[in-house]
């Protein structure tokens, strides 16, 4: 591979990676398949993000993976940049999943403590409110009026359930106050 | 189960932005004789949180399926991102699949009152037009036809994607659901280039800019075609072409007025259902009264 092909500034260097980085990511729901990867480039050339920001790089992410680029991998932007539109999915002609597996990443990134301020908030109101926006009564004067039912503004037992499901164990703070 | 009687499920932004999706489909559905059972207790179907936390987005559609199989309903879904979750995690536990996980999430929703045993099926609104009730059937209800018109479709993703999960009522590369359900109404629907391009929404709390150029890309095509207007089927996928329409258009001085337009909007004009009172048609952002206008003008102006 060119450097201009891997586009790092720095040559990767055997004694820093993580080899064991891609077994991590086979063991987590979604990343069973990364090692059937064969560096095709499917995903990266119908990617509808790539084809505006090249920081997504589906084929370059897994390669990382799979070199053990770790920390690079965790703590980047790129990995957040999926769109979740399983175009990849459809097409990968080794069944790699990439969808998935790039929501197994960021689980991992997760908990590793490299969560985007964003997704750190949409955890809050869903504490708060049961949903990731909030139903005010405008919204159920609306409502009314049309003859539709009106809504519960908040489910409350959603803050139990992520009580249940451990979810601060991953997240050490929140916005959101209790 | 009862097959015409359905949970219907509305997650967060059908609830809070698409009122005029959801009176819609409503009107429709009452129409063709579906009936919705509203569940007071239904949350976020747990979608947002697959890429934080894969177990609470599990149990948190686990606890939604919970509720529909207490009263003993199939769910259908607006949003096609619930839809596609929340079928993920349906087949995830059906015909006893998974069984460990599923009596882990279950001992841990014990206390709070639920338990899930894998028997609910989660379908989207369009799917069930469809698939269930079917074109013929819907053709006999079409009383306005809206002969004339040329409609861009949009799939979107999570509506048919990934196909694996979706039994196959519709071709993930060559999709023809939508385009069938606009034809039924008299309208024709119209070929575009990179039809199943994404909306980009599922980024757009992280990155802007990124998804505000696919929307670009999206709507120059849709423009290139010259149609009337577009009509999709997920609220998430209407932010970014509707509400998002006025920034692109300020953000790279180009001029688009596509109206956008809820599939069930398009069906409930051609049955002739109140455009206002009915399918709430001022709630979408980019006007839509220029294509009623249209409509009325190719129907000889009555």
């Amino acid at each position: 591979m060119t450097k201009k092909a891997l586009s790092r500034e720095k040559p990767i260097l055997m004694e820093e990676l993580d080899t064991g980085f891609k077994f991590e990511v086979t063991e987590e729901p979604g990343g069973e398949n990364i090692k059937r990867c064969f560096a095709c480039g499917t995903c990266t050339v119908v990617c509808p993000v790539f084809s505006v920001n090249d920081q997504y790089n589906p084929r370059k992410i897994i390669r990382m993976i799979l070199f053990g680029l770790k920390e690079e991998v965790l703590k980047s932007n790129f990995i957040w940049l999926c769109s979740g539109c399983y175009s990849c999915y459809e097409l990968c002609p080794r069944d790699v999943k990439i969808t998935r597996l790039m929501a197994a990443v960021r689980n991992i990134a997760v908990r590793e403590g490299h969560i985007p301020k964003p997704m750190e908030l949409i955890v809050g109101l869903i504490e708060k409110f049961g949903r990731i926006l909030e139903v005010s009564e405008f919204e159920n004067i609306v409502r009314s009026k049309k003859g539709m039912p009106e809504l519960d503004l908040t489910i409350p037992e959603l803050r139990k359930v992520l009580k249940r499901t451990r979810i601060h164990d991953v997240i050490k703070s929140s916005d959101i106050d209790e | 189960m009862n097959k015409s009687e359905y949970a219907l499920f509305l997650g967060c932004t059908v609830s809070v932005k698409g009122l005029n999706y959801e009176l819609s489909a409503r009107k429709v559905a009452d129409r063709i004789g579906i009936k919705f059972v509203d569940i007071p207790e239904f949350s976020c179907c747990g979608f947002p949180l697959g890429g934080i936390h894969h177990s609470s987005a599990v149990t948190i559609a686990a606890r939604n399926l919970a509720l529909a199989e207490a009263q003993g309903l199939n769910i259908i879904a607006l949003c096609s991102a619930c839809t596609g979750h929340m079928t993920e995690v349906e087949k995830l536990f059906a015909n006893g699949a998974n069984a460990k996980d599923l009596k882990r999430i279950n001992a841990s929703l014990k206390d709070l009152g639920y338990q899930y045993n894998g028997g609910v099926k989660v379908r989207h609104f369009a799917r069930v037009l469809y698939e269930e009730i079917g074109v013929n059937k819907l053709r006999k209800l079409i009383t306005d036809p809206l002969t004339g018109l040329k409609i861009a479709p949009h799939y979107g993703c999570h509506y048919i994607k990934p196909s694996e999960i979706f039994d196959g009522f519709d071709d993930p590369i060559h999709p023809q659901s939508l385009d069938k359900l606009i034809e039924i109404t008299g309208a024709t629907p119209v070929q575009y280039r990179d039809k199943l391009q994404c909306c980009g929404g599922g980024i757009l709390a992280i990155d802007e800019e990124t998804p505000v150029k696919m929307v670009k890309q999206k709507l120059d095509h849709i423009k290139e075609a010259n149609v009337d207007a577009m009509i999709l089927v997920c609220p998430f996928c209407n932010i970014m072409y509707d509400e998002f329409q006025p920034t692109v258009e300020s953000t790279f001085d180009v001029e688009y007025s596509i109206p956008v337009l809820y599939y069930p909007q398009l069906l409930g004009l051609a049955m002739g259902l109140d455009p206002k009172k009915d399918l709430a048609v001022k709630q979408n952002q980019v006007k839509v009264t220029p294509l009623l206008e249209k409509i009325e003008g190719l129907r000889g102006g009555k």
